[in-house]
């Protein structure tokens, strides 16, 4: 179901790595040197931050049922309230595909300039969208994707594939080629196409060098279902090397689990980057050793790109004059070693 | 057969008992949940002006309030005949991706869009039945055989669509349902189709008052010659029905089918349903409080959304609203006696 054209993802590479340098960075970057730039180039628009005409954006995410999700509305709310030329409608975080498609619905009664919608179901919320777009609104698509690409002007994505990866390769460096070893994953919610993308990545990963998965069960974000799935991996599987948890929320439960069943004879790898587990990784002291992180501020993202493209400005750092249609976050893997850098924009599980 | 249910020491009445027992409070009653909706429009006029007075929005509350509006209808019956029912949500979702499969949309393609309808309404009917079995042969308490359902239910709907959402490719089907005549949704229409129907069954017809009886005192009901075990099966088989319709609207409103959708309907549909004056403990069901019931709440979430009100009030205010309509209802309940 992906929408991405593969020549379309090539030469958005270049968004990705902005939008992550946004992202990590947590503020704009100074200008760097004298480049010796001629006519024909543009300077880099470093007047973006200027107040400019009134842009009224509605936004509409899930429940904040675990502390990413919260992150993602309040860093969202955070980075709207640092324009005075933003106003910001923020609907009812809901898991309701009905409620939400009539919170979109309430957008566009009341025309507003753009919408950033995380939506519960990317797939359900899709018709509303595109109704949205018809409507002549910009709709911003962060996290969970649209089955169609005229359902939003631009997308906002964390790379869920990606961090299986960055999980599985971790895996294979720490291995360092033994042979036989046992790995275990805790996925997050089965139904949602980001999981089975963060499998399959970690899947992909492993197999180049000779691992697999050898027990899997899944989770749904949150501690209870994290602690629930971990005690029945652990009772299936007597002996793991290492582990692969999507979410760190969920983790808070693993982590009780895993206390509770006494083991510690594996590696463990966490997600999404909350701040808990890069201090447990920080102490060096549980089996936590890694984890993969997915931005919590994608939603701050899509409210930034929604002003811009409201206000007809361009990305600044990019010679294109038009906002990319679509952005990928890296998923980089903190451990030990860097974990200072990532630390201070972690969000609180 | 009916000519017994006239009997008065036998079943409870039908109406709210008019006299001077009861006659004021049932009329302060359903007064309240009109002042309740008018209260919270005037409050939504006051604090968001003509955003919510607009026709646009209306229709949009409307069209929020039309897919559990129907399963809240169908609850009521089930709530009136003295029962409960957990699984409605679930059944939402297997209706759903039962009617979305690749091989129900085939058949769709080959015979018209009325094949997922039609699965999505039998299987929802279905389950209900199951449900009723259950219940009244089965001998299996509603609270029990319906919290089996639910699970199930959900489970099945997973199994089905491997936990993926299925996209509706039907574009008559979408066309359909997508349509406005004279300004109106058509699931807005169907929500007074069967907000209509379902008030004439209750409070028009022989099944509607074998309802009140099996709910009031079913061993009376027994006596007075119902067969309450096949009434008790056809209730629920009905919510059923109601169930697989609601999958149908929400369907048109997501263009998929999906094993997560219908989540806490039991839950929103039990609370239309009490706040409406129909009693928990049966005998006494209102069609039109469920329907105030159902726009009480959608109102307030829709007046929630225009004023950016947070998703903590919002649930406090829900429950507020709720305690106080059991709290109400007791007091009419005493003074039944």
């Amino acid at each position: 179901m992906s929408t991405t054209h593969p020549r379309r993802r090539r030469s958005l590479v270049v968004g990705a790595l902005a939008a992550a340098t946004l992202v990590l960075g947590a503020c704009t970057n100074g200008s760097s040197g004298d480049g010796d730039t001629s006519d024909a180039i543009a300077k880099s628009n470093t007047d973006n931050d200027k107040s400019g005409d009134k842009v009224v954006i509605g936004f509409s995410a899930p429940a904040a049922d675990h502390g990413w999700m919260g992150s993602i509305t309040k860093s969202a709310i955070a980075q709207a309230k640092e324009y005075d030329d933003i106003d910001l409608k923020v609907a009812e975080g809901t898991n309701e595909v009905n409620l939400q498609i009539s919170q979109v619905e309430t957008f566009i009664n009341d025309k507003v300039d753009a919408i950033v919608l995380l939506p519960f179901d990317g797939a359900a919320m899709t018709s509303v969208a595109q109704k949205a777009m018809d409507a002549g609104i910009i709709v911003i698509n962060v996290d969970r994707e649209f089955d169609s690409p005229f359902a939003a002007r631009t997308t906002v994505l964390g790379d869920n594939y990606g961090m299986g990866v960055s999980a599985g390769t971790f895996v294979c460096e720490d291995a360092a080629g033994k042979k036989g070893l046992k790995v275990a994953e805790i996925a997050g919610i089965d139904s949602l196409p980001l999981t089975q993308d963060r499998s399959k990545g970690f899947a992909d990963a492993l197999k180049s060098c000779g691992l697999k998965v050898d027990n899997r069960v899944a989770a749904e974000f949150t501690v209870e279902s994290g602690e629930k799935a971990a005690s029945n991996l652990l009772q299936a599987a007597p002996k793991i090397d290492y582990l692969w948890n999507h979410d760190d929320d969920q983790g808070v439960g693993v982590m009780a689990a895993i206390k509770n069943a006494g083991r510690d004879e594996f590696t463990m790898i966490g997600g999404a980057g909350s701040a808990n587990v890069m201090r447990d990784i920080k102490a060096d002291n549980t089996v936590l050793k890694a984890t993969v992180v997915y931005p919590s501020t994608q939603a701050a993202d899509g409210i930034k790109l929604a002003r811009l493209l409201v206000q007809g400005k361009s990305m600044s750092d990019l010679a294109e004059i038009e906002v990319p249609r679509q952005l990928k976050l890296s998923a980089p893997v903190v451990t030990k070693e860097n974990v200072d850098t990532y630390l201070p924009s972690a969000f609180e599980s | 057969m009916s000519a017994s249910l006239r009997d008065p020491s036998l079943t409870v009445p039908a109406k709210p008992p008019r006299g001077d027992r009861g006659g004021n409070l049932g009329l302060a009653r359903n007064l309240g949940l009109v002042v309740a909706l008018v209260i919270l429009c005037i409050v939504g006029v006051v604090t968001a002006g003509d955003r919510f007075a607009s026709s646009d929005n209306v229709l949009t509350i409307l069209r929020l309030a039309a897919v559990i509006g129907v399963v809240s209808i169908g609850m009521t019956f089930v709530i009136t005949g003295g029962g409960i029912d957990l699984s409605v949500g679930a059944i939402v979702a297997l209706s759903s991706v039962w009617a979305t499969t690749t091989g129900t949309q085939a058949m769709a393609d080959n015979i018209g869009w009325i094949a997922m309808v039609f699965s999505a309404v039998l299987v929802g009917t279905a389950c209900g039945a199951i449900n009723g079995v259950l219940i009244a042969y089965g001998r299996v308490v509603p609270f029990i055989a319906t919290l089996a359902m639910l699970a199930s239910a959900r489970g099945l709907a997973e199994i089905i669509a491997d936990r993926k959402t299925q996209i509706i490719r039907n574009q008559g089907f979408l066309d359909f349902f997508d349509a406005e005549p004279l300004g109106i949704p058509v699931i807005v229409i169907i929500f007074a189709v069967v907000t209509v129907a379902g008030w004439f069954l209750l409070n028009r017809t022989t099944f509607g008052r074998r309802t009140f009886a099996v709910g009031g005192n079913p061993e009376a009901a027994r006596l007075a010659g119902i067969k309450v075990q096949r009434h008790t099966v056809y209730l629920y088989a009905l919510l059923g029905l109601a169930c697989g319709i609601a999958a149908v609207m929400l369907m048109s409103r997501t263009t998929t089918g999906s094993s997560t959708h219908g989540t806490g309907y039991e839950l929103d549909a039990i609370a239309a349903v009490v706040i409406g004056g129909t009693l928990l403990s049966g005998g006494r069901g209102t069609i039109v409080g469920t329907l105030f019931g159902v726009l009480i709440f959608t109102t307030l979430t829709n007046v929630f959304t225009l004023n950016n009100l947070s998703t903590s009030a919002q649930a406090v205010a829900k429950g507020v609203i709720i305690v106080i309509a059991v709290l109400l209802q007791q007091r009419i309940a005493n003074r039944k006696t």
